[in-house]
């Protein structure tokens, strides 16, 4: 079983991001939750969500603490959230960030592997709005391949209707420009 | 045929509801239910399903609307939690008493104060004694089944009583999953046409709900009793209706591991799914230990639970609810599991936890330190019930 947590701002749509993982990879037949950390819900404060697959039936309610993998949709958060929090031991943490990774890693003194991706000028420039939910999802095809990017195709196509076009090509862009540190 | 889909809880539980042909859905939004009720008003809306939404301005409103509309004959659904049941309660005792089969989805949920839009299970309890058949579901696919279900028990013209179907609120009601949705046709299939025992009819006018004076209350309240006593069987009976069209068994009370086990856990709801996971660790580590699970608490299935726990050794029951009954007797689940084994003269050790209160994560782990302390503790050592996972 995989587990990955989103960090986003409310209205970036890293709920949607978790959604749209879990139902491609229920899709290609797997085993999936998405959930959001449950509660209110405030246009730009901190959100996390939270996603599981598995080739087997998931049988557990409990809250994800040791996600394999982390993704942070925005680039201030790394200031005031320890997006590292629980990783597991050898788990990755996927950002979205105009800078290099090394100096992601001197600003922010993150410890686990990374992979970077400018995703607010991806999604700016195929979409013009800067809510990278759709972006991010090509970053962790491309780093994990839980999923294949295919699959997204029908659920981006159903959620986003007329501008689904648009959302897949970001998709798809952000795959080809994830850039993946092996340590 | 079914379809497998990847699709929230909430909105599984509407179209089915949805696709058990509901007349009217009579309900006033309070989270975390919200997402029920507002896809069944956006199904109505775009024409999907030919039923009346009635947007009422409270809950007290929604099951008055319910009575009126179920004793007219109309197939009827409803949904809330919280204080939301707690504004409703009045009605329900109603509702039952009148022996209409109404259906109400529960996204349970903590009653104030703190305020507390979390899960836990006050609202089940809370509808305890209302008369009401409470069916529990641990996910997504469960809560669609047994939303159909609730119908088909509800009408039974043997049965006629109103049904809850519970499901936690936000740990189930808003998680996007996998699950078999059937198809219109499979449900007409299994759910026939509401044919009412009695209804409301100007042409052949009857009264309803009218003053029961003491010469007949107690004869009114034993013929209620005997319609829920009866529901249990009946209940089953369809239960395996359910399993030879659609596959899936489903049971008063559910076991997994129990037949060798030491050690059973009882618990309901959820929470139940950690637990088998758990489960299965601890048999890694040749622990024997099982599970209980009860998917029926109303009526009460106290001769399938003590068959499911006779040979277990410890016993650890569990309560997501805070009975405030002074310290000295064990939280509600406990009390009833309690009450049936000592009618059959059994005698295990029983530690009695209250748990997942007002959205507390209940973790593998929680179940391992449970296990752990009733295994290790000594007869007479435990306590009526303990909170875990307090700060103080």
């Amino acid at each position: 079983m995989v587990e990955i947590r989103f960090h986003g701002r409310g209205g970036q749509g890293a709920v949607t991001s978790a959604e749209l993982t879990a139902l491609a990879a229920i899709g290609e037949g797997k085993y999936a939750q998405a959930f959001p950390s449950f509660g209110p819900e405030r246009r730009g404060a901190p959100v996390m969500a939270f996603v599981r697959v598995s080739e087997a039936p998931i049988v557990t309610r409990e809250k994800v603490y040791e996600p394999d993998i982390v993704i942070v949709l925005d680039p201030t958060l790394l200031k005031i959230i320890n997006v590292e929090a629980g990783l597991k031991e050898g788990g990755v943490v996927i950002l979205n960030t105009s800078k290099s990774v090394e100096q992601v890693r001197k600003e922010s003194g993150l410890k686990a592997r990374l992979a970077t991706v400018d995703a607010s000028k991806i999604a700016m420039e195929t979409m013009r709005v800067p809510i990278t939910n759709t972006t991010m999802l090509g970053a962790l095809v491309k780093v994990t391949a839980i999923i294949e990017i295919g699959s997204l195709q029908d659920p981006i196509k159903r959620r986003f209707g007329p501008i689904a076009e648009k959302n897949m090509n970001a998709c798809s862009r952000a795959y080809q420009e994830t850039k993946v540190v092996e340590e | 045929m079914s379809k497998r889909i990847g699709i929230e809880v909430s909105i599984a539980l509407a179209d089915a509801v949805g696709l058990c042909d509901v007349d009217v859905v009579a309900a006033y939004p309070i989270t975390p239910q919200t997402h029920i009720v507002e896809h069944l008003a956006e199904l109505v809306a775009e024409g999907h399903l030919d039923a009346d939404f009635v947007p009422v301005e409270s809950e007290h409103s929604a099951m008055s609307a319910c009575i009126g509309s179920s004793a007219a004959g109309a197939r009827t659904f409803t949904s809330t939690c919280s204080q939301g049941y707690a504004l409703m309660s009045e009605l329900c005792y109603i509702a039952s008493a009148m022996r209409l089969p109404i259906v109400m989805a529960v996204a349970n949920r903590a009653i104030s104060a703190p305020i507390n839009i979390w899960n836990d299970h006050a609202d089940l309890m809370y509808a305890r004694d209302t008369g009401w058949i409470q069916l529990i579901s641990e996910n997504g696919q469960e809560a669609v089944d047994l939303s159909i279900l609730a119908f088909r028990i509800a009408e039974d013209q043997g049965i006629s009583l109103p049904v809850q179907v519970n499901l936690d609120g936000f740990t189930m009601s808003h998680v996007i999953e996998p699950l078999m949705m059937p198809e219109a046709a499979e449900i007409k299939e299994f759910l026939p046409p509401f044919k009412p025992v009695l209804r409301l009819d100007p042409a052949k006018p009857i009264t309803m709900g009218p003053v029961g004076m003491p010469d007949v209350f107690t004869e009114a309240r034993k013929a209620q009793d005997e319609a829920l006593k009866s529901s249990k069987p009946a209940i089953q009976a369809i239960f395996d209706l359910f399993a030879k069209q659609f596959g899936r068994q489903y049971k008063l009370v559910e076991t997994y591991k129990t037949e060798d086990a030491e050690t059973i856990i009882v618990a309901m709801g959820s929470i139940a799914q950690t637990a088998m996971t758990a489960i299965d660790a601890m048999r890694a580590r040749g622990n024997k230990v099982g599970i209980a699970r009860i998917r029926v608490f109303r009526p009460f299935p106290a001769a399938e639970l003590v068959e499911a726990v006779r040979g277990a050794k410890n016993l650890v029951l569990l309560d997501r609810v805070t009975a405030f009954a002074g310290g000295e007797v064990s939280g509600p689940v406990a009390l009833e599991i309690k009450s049936a084994l000592f009618d059959n003269g059994l005698l295990p050790k029983v530690g009695n936890f209250l748990v997942g209160l007002g959205g507390r994560d209940v973790t593998q782990q929680n179940f391992e330190e449970m296990v752990e302390r009733v295994t290790s503790a000594k007869n007479g050592d435990l306590p009526a019930y303990e909170f875990i996972n307090v700060r103080e």
